[in-house]
């Protein structure tokens, strides 16, 4: 790295630009990577195309949207796929005897408890959130198999509107799930750069110290934090539900590294203190994106896995560097 | 090694030395005491558990055992490492591949062969870590997939092969029928590698980092190599893990399965601190062991084995959080 002092110029302005506006960067990168999905597959990007891709990629960004809020504060909620599940799981499991309404707000108040003694476990006990979120999606997954049992004769139902809003595509190219995904993704855009709440996740990532003896409450800080983020999962997980039209007990786990990495790869920093959510849906879409790339380029499963890695650190490795941050 | 701290100890002062030693692990000798209290609910539940029983338990703790050290060494670093279950099922794979159908003598080849895989492995992730400078979790869970997908491409189904003599190593006793071979495998290896290795500079080293990584700078620790030789030892360690799993089951096994997450669960349990710096190698395989113990108890007083999860959940959280209550009591004290 010997830079001369000729290039110093041009280097900061890029540096600039990654560090404060980062989506400009991801946006080129998202192009670029439809661009060459169009060059692999001529003909492939259409108006269909995008409501298919829009619709896989809503369910992984309000799951990376609990990994964003959560890695502000310099956490990480890895219970996310669990407590999705969950509510999925409940859901169609009591739809068939409680109708629709009643299953869906029963499945909200569980996921509702289980962020309450994930929030309480990291706030009060200052259990480290990896270690509580890992033993929370432990306790959820073991739970559910329980329950899997008592229900076996039950069987599973996916309500018809769940199944409309999950994977239907209005007027050719709008996913319904966008009715969803909009208002979320607007408030958390929004509630993160302009109320007090979304603020205070940024201070307690940069300097919880500093942030305590501002007069933070850091533990009522965490306890919502975690709350909101077992509600969004169990959003993300009914939405799941009404795609795949079928709820089992792991349905979201595989979703849960994808979830991380797209708020990595949308420049949140897992220390805290910087980032945001616009970042993370692009990143959501990137993911999206290469993932039909690696299909349509007729790569194993094995090797999508190997290249999903290897842009992973790519991207971060690019914005350590950049950024400069440490 | 003649420069190790250990040597320079008063070895004439042994209760002296055994008192320090007890007061320095009390949460490992906690965790033995909650083993044998275990144990002896096992027998009390279960009147006929005895011999075979141990047996079994050892030969199936073996590959989360090795994960468990595997984890331990790299977060005393001050790293983690979310790649071992892949790392372990690539190890696992190739050894099966390469063993299958194939004389003994090659076997030896290939373990050698899948133990220097894993030190590279582990040195690749740690390298990463070093020289992009991302944050240690979001490497590895990015090299979680890449050697997960690795694994998957040499063997896409369980299959392969294991040599004879690698599966009688770990299965039965070693004369007394309480002693079980796998016990000995497991105590034998760590004992081999860890041990001369916390005495000497680079285990030290280990500890510097991992509790303060600025100081151990300005003493003159090279904390890049030494974190990528933290990296290379996870990678040794999950090498063995996978080569256990292989032996246990006979084929090779693709998809890690959850051990990454049950390492970190079994060194949290076992006095390692995710802050790095503190904790050893003996307190997470008893905690394995614990770990095993509930689940085995469970079974036998007629608990649907599905609870067993959120109990292991539930006991996790449970300690953790106790940890910290003592921790905090402590501070306020």
């Amino acid at each position: 790295m010997t830079t001369s002092l000729a290039t110093r110029p041009a280097e900061s302005r890029l540096r600039r630009i990654v560090r404060d506006q980062p989506l400009i960067p991801l946006v080129i990168l998202f192009v670029g990577l439809v661009a060459l999905l169009e060059f692999a597959k001529p003909g492939i990007v259409s108006g269909n195309w995008v409501a298919t891709t829009v619709r896989s990629a809503i369910p992984l960004a309000i799951l990376a949207a609990c990994q964003t809020l959560a890695m502000l504060t310099g956490g990480i909620d890895l219970s996310v796929g669990a407590v999705a599940s969950m509510a999925a799981f409940l859901m169609a499991t009591l739809a068939t005897g409680q109708g629709p309404v009643v299953a869906i707000l029963i499945a909200f108040a569980a996921a509702t408890i289980a962020g309450l003694v994930t929030g309480i476990g990291i706030g009060v006990f200052k259990v480290h959130p990896l270690i509580m979120t890992l033993g929370m999606s432990l306790v959820i997954l073991g739970l559910m198999s329980v329950y899997q049992l008592l229900m076996v004769r039950e069987g599973t139902l996916i309500p018809d509107q769940i199944q409309w809003l999950g994977s239907g595509i209005s007027f050719g190219f709008v996913p319904n799930n966008l009715v969803v995904f909009v208002p979320v993704a607007l408030l958390i855009v929004v509630g993160l750069r302009r109320s007090g709440y979304g603020r205070l996740l940024f201070a307690i990532g940069d300097n919880p110290i500093a942030a305590r003896l501002a007069g933070t409450r850091i533990w009522q800080v965490h306890v919502a934090l975690y709350i909101l983020s077992a509600v969004l999962a169990a959003v993300a997980g009914i939405l799941i539900a009404g795609v795949n039209n079928t709820a089992t007990v792991s349905l979201v786990e595989q979703s849960v590294l994808p979830s991380v990495a797209a708020a990595v790869i949308g420049g949140t920093s897992i220390l805290g203190g910087r980032g945001g959510y616009a970042g993370t849906i692009v990143g959501a879409l990137i993911l999206t994106v290469v993932t039909t790339l690696l299909t349509v380029l007729e790569m194993p499963e094995a090797v999508r896995q190997v290249l999903f890695g290897v842009i992973i650190v790519a991207v971060a490795a690019a914005y350590t560097r950049v950024t400069g941050e440490t | 090694m003649t420069t190790s701290i250990g040597s320079r100890r008063p070895w004439s002062d042994v209760a002296g030395f055994a008192a320090s030693w007890a007061r320095r692990n009390t949460w490992t000798i906690g965790l033995f005491g909650l083993l044998i209290v275990f144990l002896a609910i096992t027998k009390l539940i279960q009147p006929n558990y005895g011999a075979p029983g141990i047996q079994g338990l050892a030969i199936s703790i073996l590959p989360i055992a090795f994960a468990a050290v595997a984890q331990a060494i790299v977060v005393i670093a001050g790293g983690i490492d979310l790649s071992v279950g892949p790392m372990m099922a690539l190890a696992s794979v190739t050894s099966a591949v390469l063993m299958k159908g194939q004389d003994d003598l090659f076997g030896v080849w290939v373990v050698i062969g899948v133990l220097l895989l894993g030190l590279l492995v582990g040195a690749i992730n740690g390298g990463l870590v070093v020289i992009t400078k991302v944050p240690d979790i979001v490497v590895t869970l990015a090299m979680s997939f890449v050697w997960a997908g690795t694994a998957l491409l040499i063997l896409n189904t369980p299959g392969g092969g294991a040599a004879p003599w690698i599966m009688a190593i770990i299965s039965g006793p070693v004369g007394n029928p309480w002693v079980p071979k796998a016990l000995i495998v497991l105590g034998v290896i760590v004992a081999i590698v860890w041990l001369p290795l916390r005495r000497s500079t680079l285990g030290l080293s280990f500890y510097a980092i991992g509790s303060h990584r600025l100081a151990a700078f300005r003493s003159g620790i090279a904390v890049g190599p030494t974190k990528i030789a933290a990296y290379a030892l996870t990678g040794f360690f999950s090498a063995l893990g996978g080569l256990a799993l292989t032996a246990t089951g006979g084929v090779g096994a693709p998809v890690p399965g959850s051990y990454t997450l049950q390492s970190v669960a079994a060194i949290v349990l076992g006095g390692v601190s995710l802050a790095g710096g503190r904790g050893g190698v003996l307190g997470p395989i008893i905690a394995v062991m614990v770990l095993a113990l509930v689940r085995t108890d469970l079974f036998f007083i007629g608990v649907d084995p599905n609870w067993s999860t959120a109990v292991q959940g539930a006991i996790l959280i449970g300690v953790v959080m106790f940890g910290s209550l003592v921790a905090m009591r402590k501070v306020r004290a």
